[in-house]
């Protein structure tokens, strides 16, 4: 069981997990023993007319339910903390679990679901955990208990337990069977109505451009009959429980009074033994429907407990070697050597082949190629944020894999094709490149960057919060507050990776020329869907499925590479195909 | 215990578009994960509540008889019990116990028959309000406009649908039958008490002030504490979904340990107080145990003294023994019900106020519906701002005549985009008069007038499905040959033939599986296949790649013939053919006319257009 196995979390909390359940013990000891202070109150202390065995009796049971009580605190007071700091550990564990993910390991297990398992999953963990200190030893202990009390204070009447134990268990256990698939087809129902409602939101422009809010609707409600549907049958046969064990219980009662009736007749037996066992019986029923309640729960923790030990089961693609270097200072020549490269380790799906170059340092290399053909994984590869499959990646002459990684990482400036940025002020996320940025080194880091003009706008400037991680910032303008926070590190090697697609061509431009001359030692790489934007590069790579199709400079490559004046003439030639 | 925070997941691709110049916006809905918030409107949100549920009237007495009759019967049980003990257990009378014996059993059947059949109404009751209340919060967000999807960020809509209404639904079903049976339960016990033995049931009934009191007591402790607990938990739940989202940045830039330790603040900081909030609402049980105890002894002491001294017998100890046991859980279950009660009512108001917000209006419904369209579009005098005192488009004038195209081309953010989201009254002005064909488009119902237009917005929006069921959103009617002429008009048939299962591929959530320039050949696949009079391309080819992007505009160019266009592209030689050409510059049209004339002026266009072409000449 996934959850059990989670649950060597507790083994630092040793002493104070185990408390709670003898503590709890102690509690139910008390709740067990007051039917049979009254068999003894009504067969001797009644029976006999013994006023004073029924005073002494009852100030007795009375301080005994404060020994109870001390015990009940006590029991909550240690299982709560012990199922805290369990929970509190155990999603400190998976965060920095997941602080250790490659990129390779964050694509595979896919941002959505790790959040939900960091959050919910170890949420219900955590309620589940504190639910079962409190009440997995409770209702046990007081089933067990109940039971055995029974059979000690009226032995004659133990033949009624055998046979209505085991009509319990059966019935206990054909309802969870019966139910727990149940329950996963209500699931199921509820996420495809969950991924309409979600889908609509997140669409919400296609939808209403297209006036689709009917056909919509429609969806929506079949999705939602059906998960009525689902979940009203699921409730109904879960309602059956209830009143079924009850029933089974109270037949034993009545079986008590007729067997205890014939029994009383014979002589064998007191009348305060029968009601005591009917007590005993009743508190049996009370503890089996919390068993029922907390099998119920478990069995829905244990999906949680199982989404969780996958991500803690996860290998962190790239590990640091112990040999590592980790005082280097990386002058910026980058050396792929016969590089292959996929992303699931499968020969049979390259995603770069035989990838081979030389940028010098303080060289621009610019990208050019199809969507698809490799642009991104090739720089990918650069700062190590993915493993190549085989050849050699050198920076500076040196295997990338022996170099420390943070090392490696903190030298190199990577601007995403996604930008995003985080939530706080303009300043904070140019700070994040390097947090040790001065404020001029802040504005320069804009400036280059040409996002210091429109930032000077925003309401307090480098100061202005950025709403809901920057809507209320243009595309283009978030793209270039992402480059100013490359900047800022001033990177020994800067990777744009298709970085200036919402920028206008004059910006674009501007920023171009900013960063060859203010960082002329800066190794550049550009990934580019314009050639316009790679056309000074000193070396332009052409990629195509995968593979170096050409190398070059501009003017060469037009003379060289078809595939490159294909490119050249479908975007600056004179063969014209534009609209109207 | 409350969950109140599933779904964080839905935030996560929080792409919401760019909006050029809206800077903002207030965000009201922040209480994604709120603690226990009490409701605002108790009785006007009970009410409307209420209304969903009366809609099952017939139901709904039924629920309330059933109940009774459950109710009832569970407290004949221990009543006939007591009965039994004294008048045929002790006088050892079988005869007379048979009797009662199958009395007892009848009854024991029919109690549980009862509260199966009560709880099987209420079920449906309550699932059929709550689908209600789902259906008609969906419809009413499809009449909502963009404003409002701007406003509100995509979480805290959908924990509208979760956590909102799960908590109205857990209560709904639950409460009714609890209240009901619960007041029943007290009044019936006590009466029941009074009745057989007045004196023992007033000692017996010395607990329920203590019950009253330490309950009280408690839930107000815990409540405070689970609020605080819950704030900490919403506010480190917000990190942890920022913190993933942006794992990739975090990890080039070598954030790891500088987040972790942010983390553990706040999870330490959590753990502090959900050991309060727990601590507290776990001393319940022990006090509720001990209340128990003190009921049990008290009667079976006192019932034993008062039985010496004759005042009292063995049955009335047993029937008092299993009543004062019930008497307490009604009273437990009544301070459970409080607290989510209160939270289903907070979810209720959440709820109901998004049905309350204020629809795209209606009012145009009734005109003439515009079958086609020829394509003269004029904006007169137009101006608008996202808010309401930051104008992003002032004094927007054009003529665009039917079958022309015209190029919108500008600097980021100087409100290209907004003009497009004007046309198709995404949003509507705030003066000026936008026309089509010589008719103020607010006089054309909106449905009406996206019919007409074909709109390829700047970012792709694919739906889970098949490939084909995707383009066929553009027009449901459309059978399987024109979906494939759609693709190949749109140079989309190719990929999609080479994928394995083709037009039947199923795309992930968002369409991840395919690349970005596949997905915007879908977009456009579908905006073929809509067959608009007007057509919108909002910087429809950005990230395809140029090889692409040629199929797209030999595409694209045969479906404008005849078609007023829109286009936005950064790419300036793509529309050197234009008709016309508005610069647009800080939400203004600073320069118009044709390629030459514009490069002639030697403004603002042709520094845009030369700093993109003198590096190649």
């Amino acid at each position: 069981m996934n959850i059990i196995k989670l649950f060597s979390y507790l083994k630092p909390y040793l002493l104070i997990t185990v408390l709670g359940p003898l503590f709890m013990l102690l509690e139910v000891a008390v709740d067990l023993s007051q039917p049979w202070f009254m068999q003894r109150i009504i067969d001797i202390g009644i029976t006999q007319n013994n006023l004073d065995f029924v005073l002494r009796n009852g100030i007795l049971m009375l301080l005994l339910s404060f020994v109870g009580l001390t015990g009940g605190f006590m029991s909550v007071y240690f299982s709560t903390r012990a199922s805290l700091n369990f929970a509190t550990d155990l999603r400190r564990d998976l965060f920095v679990k997941v602080q250790s993910f490659s990129y390779a390991n964050l694509d595979r297990l896919s941002t959505g679901p790790l959040i939900t398992r960091l959050t919910d999953d170890i949420n219900r963990i955590q309620g589940i955990t504190i639910m079962i200190l409190r009440m997995l030893f409770r209702a046990p202990f007081l089933l067990i208990g109940s039971i055995i009390m029974a059979a000690i204070t009226a032995p004659e009447l133990a033949p009624i337990l055998i046979v209505i134990l085991p009509i319990l268990v059966i019935i206990l256990y054909v309802i969870i069977k019966k139910n727990y698939p149940l329950f996963y087809q209500v699931q199921l129902c509820l996420d495809k109505l969950n991924t309409v409602i979600q889908e609509n939101l997140a669409g919400v422009r296609v939808v209403k451009a297209f006036v689709r809010s009917d056909y919509e609707t429609k969806k929506f409600t079949a999705a939602n009959d059906r998960y009525m549907e689902t979940t009203v049958y699921a409730s109904r046969m879960v309602a059956l429980s209830m009143p079924l064990l009850m029933l089974t219980i109270n037949l034993g009662i009545v079986a008590v009074l007729w067997l205890g009736g014939v029994k009383l007749q014979a002589g064998g037996i007191q009348i305060g033994q029968i009601v005591a066992f009917i007590n005993y019986l009743m508190q049996v029923m009370t503890s089996l429907m919390f068993v029922g309640m907390l099998i119920l729960h478990i069995s829905r923790a244990e999906a949680s407990g199982k989404r969780v030990n996958e991500i803690l089961g996860e290998k962190p693609e790239i590990t640091d070697d112990p040999t590592a270097v980790s005082d280097l200072v990386i002058k910026g020549e980058v050396s792929f050597r016969n590089v292959n490269f996929s992303y699931n380790g499968s020969a049979d799906n390259p995603v770069l082949k035989d990838i081979s170059f030389v940028a010098k340092p303080g060289e621009t290399i610019g990208i050019l190629g199809a969507t698809g053909s490799g642009k991104s994984s090739l720089i990918n590869l650069i700062p190590r944020l993915y493993e190549a499959d085989s050849g050699e990646i050198l920076i500076d002459g040196r295997d990338i894999r022996s170099i420390n990684h943070k090392v490696l990482l903190e030298q190199i400036g990577l601007v995403a094709q996604n930008t995003f940025l985080f939530s706080g002020s303009v300043k904070d996320n140019i700070l994040y490149g390097n947090p040790q940025a001065e404020e001029d080194e802040i504005t320069w880091a804009a400036q280059t960057a040409q996002a210091d003009r429109f930032i000077r706008h925003l309401p307090v400037g480098y100061d202005s919060e950025l709403k809901q991680r920057g809507v209320n910032l243009s595309g283009g303008q978030k793209q270039r507050i992402s480059i100013a926070r490359a900047l800022v590190r001033k990177p020994a090697i800067l990777i744009l990776d298709d970085s200036t697609s919402a920028v206008d061509a004059k910006a674009e431009a501007q920023i171009q020329k900013a960063i060859k001359k203010k960082m002329n030692n800066t190794t550049c790489f550009i990934v580019a869907q314009k050639i316009t934007s790679v056309l000074e590069a000193d070396k332009i790579i052409v990629l195509d499925n995968g593979s170096i199709a050409a190398i070059g400079r501009h003017e060469e490559l037009l003379t060289t590479s078809d595939i490159y004046r294909e490119i050249y003439d479908s975007q600056l030639g004179e063969e014209e195909i534009s609209y109207a | 215990m409350p969950d109140n925070n599933k779904n964080i997941k839905s935030e996560t691709k929080s792409a919401a578009p760019p909006f050029p110049g809206r800077p903002g916006g207030g965000h009201r809905g922040a209480h994604i994960m709120g603690p226990l918030v009490k409701p605002r409107n108790r009785e006007d949100t009970i009410k409307r509540l209420g209304g969903y549920l009366v809609k099952e009237k017939t139901g709904l007495i039924a629920v309330f008889f059933l109940v009774t009759v459950a109710t009832l019967l569970r407290l004949c049980g221990p009543y006939l019990l007591g009965l039994a003990v004294d008048k045929y257990l002790i006088p050892r009378d079988i005869g007379g116990l048979k009797n009662i014996i199958f009395l007892l059993i009848a009854i024991y059947v029919l109690s549980s028959a009862f509260t199966w059949l009560q709880n099987y109404v209420m079920i449906g009751i309550a699932q059929k309000a709550i689908k209600r209340i789902r259906d008609e919060l969906f419809v009413k967000l499809q009449t909502l406009p963009l404003r409002f999807f701007d406003r509100e960020p995509r979480g805290v809509l959908m924990s509208r649908f979760t956590n909102d209404i799960e908590n109205i639904s857990n209560t709904l079903s639950q409460s009714i039958i609890q209240i009901i049976s619960s007041l029943l339960s007290i009044t019936g016990i006590i009466a029941i008490m009074l009745f057989i033995n007045w004196q023992l049931a007033l000692i017996t009934m010395l607990t329920v002030p203590l019950v009253i009191l330490t309950t009280r007591r408690l839930a107000f402790h815990t409540r405070k504490a689970y609020s605080k607990r819950q704030k900490e938990l919403g506010s480190l739940n917000g990190f942890i979904e920022e913190t993933i989202t942006g794992q990739k940045v975090i990890k080039a830039y070598n954030r790891e340990s500088e987040v972790i330790a942010k983390f553990n603040q706040g999870n330490e900081a959590l753990k502090k107080s959900s050991v309060r909030a727990e601590t507290l609402s776990g001393s319940m049980g022990p006090i509720m145990h001990m209340i128990n105890r003190l009921g049990f002894a008290i009667v079976v002491c006192v019932g034993g003294l008062m039985t010496v001294k004759g005042l009292a017998t063995v049955g009335v100890i047993t029937t008092f023994v299993t009543y004062s046991r019930q008497f307490a859980q009604p009273l437990q279950q009544i301070a459970a019900l409080y607290n989510s009660i209160q939270a289903a009512l907070a979810g209720a108001e959440r709820v109901f106020e998004v049905m309350d917000e204020e629809s795209e209006d209606e009012e145009s419904k009734k005109t003439a519906p515009l079958k086609r369209v020829g394509g003269n579009v004029e904006f007169e005098n137009v101006n608008f701002g996202y808010l309401e005192d930051v104008p992003v488009l002032k004094n927007i004038n054009l003529q665009a005549k039917a079958g022309q195209t015209i190029a919108l081309v500008g600097p980021t953010g100087s409100g290209k985009t907004t003009i497009i989201n004007l046309l198709t009254r995404f949003y509507d002005i705030n003066s000026g008069t936008i026309r089509i064909d010589g008719k103020d488009i607010r006089s054309i119902n909106r449905d009406n007038l996206r019919q007409r237009l074909g709109i390829v917005l700047q970012d792709t929006y694919l739906f889970s499905g098949t490939i084909k069921e995707n383009i066929r959103y553009g027009r449901l009617d459309a059978g399987n040959e024109e979906i494939i002429q759609a693709a190949k008009t749109a140079n989309a048939d190719q990929f999609i033939r080479r994928l394995p299962q083709g037009y039947e591929t199923l795309l992930t959530e968002e369409g991840n599986n395919l690349s970005q320039g596949q997905r915007q050949l879908l977009a456009i696949s579908r905006a073929v296949l809509s067959d608009p009079d007007i057509l919108i391309l909002d910087e429809a080819t950005s990230s395809v790649d140029t090889r692409t992007e040629i199929l797209i505009q030999k595409a694209m160019l045969s479906i404008m013939k005849g078609r007023t266009t829109f286009v936005i592209a950064h790419r300036l030689r793509t529309i050197r053919n234009a008709d016309l050409i508005l610069v647009i510059h800080q939400g203004e049209i600073i320069e118009r006319g044709h390629h030459q004339e514009l490069l002639a002026q030697k403004g603002f266009y042709y520094e845009l257009y030369t700093s993109q072409f003198k590096k190649a000449n």
